[in-house]
């Protein structure tokens, strides 16, 4: 495992503006989680329905390693709920019927226990579709998720904490109020805060539903660029509803259209010679 | 023509309404001088000191001490809440975060009947259950004498009474946390108790502190199920096997006898004084504590 650390940029400190350079260094904190051998992430026959609604139809995906997988598709298609089936999220909606498989690696993850279910969802982090800071300080945002798997000791979370803020260019900008309510930060920042609590735990999958619809459009850049960045070292799988996003950012589209996967594949092969009818027609506006 | 019309109705509602706000308000005022006017009499003849600090109450030998029915008052709401806030606590959070909504469909009316009970069913509840309790079990476990009409029977009666009240405010105020806030702890690996205890609390802290006010508002001033079960002596409690009165007790049994004494109708009046100080005072201390929270 390796990072990405910020170094100061060069254009003054307005770090909302631009994302600070990176360079690739090995990991200078040590893992606190013991790493998946294989995190391969597939879905067999996979069926939900909620009461007599039939949201996902035979969904068979494999989500390719250190990319960026977007899941297109108009509104109401799905692709929320195959997204929240990976970290079964979808358990909290109220008669909710899974049939068929989600893998981790060995592991099934429809057949999660609790305790495999805390493993997994640290397994399989969520940036949410709108900033949403835990009630505490930016601080304690960042350590919290090593707090509750068990990890103590000030030093070591000191170093997890500034770590992770590095890595998502936030350090500089908070580090002198690191105590302070993390509801104060900006919006921007607070999604970036989000994304660094979650790879504090340090996941092999990052997932993203609509992370960058709630924020103005240089706020979005930035995470959207964090996310290119992010790729070396994490899978991320990502709902959006703006097809330029995805055609920006994506390396795999998975198109759902009615519960079901149309169309999967490379994106440049997907975005520019899509084979079947209903992509053609998404692609050109004729769905929404 | 016609819209003119339509823009003087909506002044005309609107100030009606603010008359009316005010006037409500006006009658809390109101009150306040008035009791504070009826009290002036004993305040004259005692210090507000000994008044509040005194122990002896004989009003037919001009001795008015407050002090028994403030500390029966304090003891009794302390145990009620002490007994109630966990209690109501734990539910609330069972039914929203644990709880099949089918489970919820059922206890949701079941509370909302038991917050509507008149309390003297619970005053009634509390003589014919918790006072024999009390005497039977209790006392004799303890190697203790008691008529069953103490503290204890008042304390875990008033608090039985405040616990639907509490939980569907705790309920309420749990159910307004938004779904992302759980589901960003959930996707950490917190477990569901981490979640309530490290965020739904955190977050909901002061509305819970608001509830609790309202709660200890309601314990300080219940009357008929107080009556019913605390024994009615004025002495200081000295333990919760004693028998205990406190104010509302004092003046609900009081008023309208022997009020042929101008000093002792004056008494009671600012005995009553003292409840609506100590309420008002506490929920303004309150209104504070949850204004600095909120800033922080």
């Amino acid at each position: 495992m390796s990072i990405a650390i910020s170094i100061p940029h060069i254009f003054g400190t307005d770090f909302t503006q631009r994302v600070p350079w990176t360079v690739h260094i090995p990991f200078v904190v040590d893992r606190k989680f013991p790493r998946l051998e294989d995190t391969h992430l597939t879905t067999r026959n996979l069926n939900i329905r909620i009461g007599d609604t039939h949201i996902l139809k035979d969904v068979n995906v494999e989500i390719p390693q250190n990319k960026i997988t977007c899941i297109i598709g108009p509104s109401g298609c799905g692709k929320t709920t195959l997204l929240r089936t990976f970290n079964r999220l979808v358990d909290s909606i109220e008669g909710v019927k899974i049939d068929g498989q989600v893998n981790l690696g060995k592991q099934d993850i429809v057949a999660a226990n609790a305790g495999q279910m805390s493993e997994l969802r640290r397994n399989i982090g969520l940036v949410p579709q709108r900033p949403c800071p835990l009630p505490m300080s930016i601080y304690d945002n960042i350590a919290y998720g090593c707090r509750i798997h068990g990890v103590r000791g000030k030093r070591k979370l000191d170093l997890v904490v500034q770590h992770y803020l590095e890595a998502v260019g936030l350090w500089n900008e908070v580090k002198d109020r690191l105590h302070s309510p993390a509801n104060k930060l900006s919006g921007g920042q607070q999604q970036r805060l989000c994304l660094a609590r979650s790879l504090a735990v340090e996941p092999s999958y990052l997932l993203a539903d609509e992370s960058t619809s709630a924020l103005d459009p240089i706020s979005s850049k930035t995470v959207e660029d964090l996310f290119v960045k992010l790729k070396r070292d994490y899978s991320i799988v990502m709902v959006t509803h703006t097809l330029r996003q995805a055609q920006r950012i994506a390396d795999y589209v998975i198109f759902m259209y009615l519960g079901e996967v149309i169309e999967q594949g490379d994106a440049k092969e997907v975005f520019s010679n899509p084979k079947h009818e209903l992509t053609k027609t998404y692609l050109n506006g004729g769905i929404s | 023509m016609k819209k003119n019309n339509r823009l003087l109705k909506d002044r005309i509602a609107e100030q009606l309404m603010a008359i009316m706000t005010i006037s409500s308000l006006l009658l809390v005022v109101a009150m306040a001088v008035g009791l504070y006017l009826k009290s002036v009499p004993i305040l004259q003849e005692h210090s507000l000191w000994d008044l509040l600090t005194e122990g002896e109450w004989r009003p037919m030998a001009d001795k008015f001490g407050f002090f028994p029915f403030l500390m029966g008052t304090l003891y009794v709401s302390l145990l009620a809440l002490g007994i109630a806030i966990p209690i109501s606590l734990l539910m609330a959070i069972y039914l929203t975060e644990y709880a099949h909504s089918v489970v919820k469909r059922y206890v949701f009316p079941f509370l909302d009947i038991l917050a509507g009970l008149p309390s003297v069913i619970y005053g009634v509840w509390g003589m014919l259950v918790i006072v024999p309790w009390v005497s039977d079990v209790v006392a004799p476990s303890l190697r203790h004498d008691s008529s069953g009409y103490t503290v204890l029977a008042t304390g875990v009666v008033l608090g039985v009474t405040v616990i639907p009240l509490l939980v569907s405010l705790f309920i309420e105020i749990f159910s307004n946390v938004g779904r992302e806030i759980r589901e960003a702890a959930w996707s950490l690996g917190a477990t569901r108790w981490q979640t309530t205890k490290d965020v739904i609390l955190r977050q909901t802290a002061p509305g819970v502190i608001a509830a609790v006010v309202l709660a200890a508002s309601r314990t300080l001033g219940e009357t008929i199920a107080v009556i019913m079960v605390c024994g009615n002596l004025a002495i200081v409690p000295s333990s919760l096997l004693d028998a205990c009165y406190p104010i509302p007790a004092l003046i609900a049994n009081n008023y309208g006898e022997m009020l042929s004494l101008p000093l002792y109708e004056s008494a009671l009046m600012f005995a009553a004084f003292i409840l609506f100080f100590v309420v008002l005072g506490f929920n303004l201390f309150s209104r504070l504590v949850l204004r600095k929270m909120e800033n922080k």
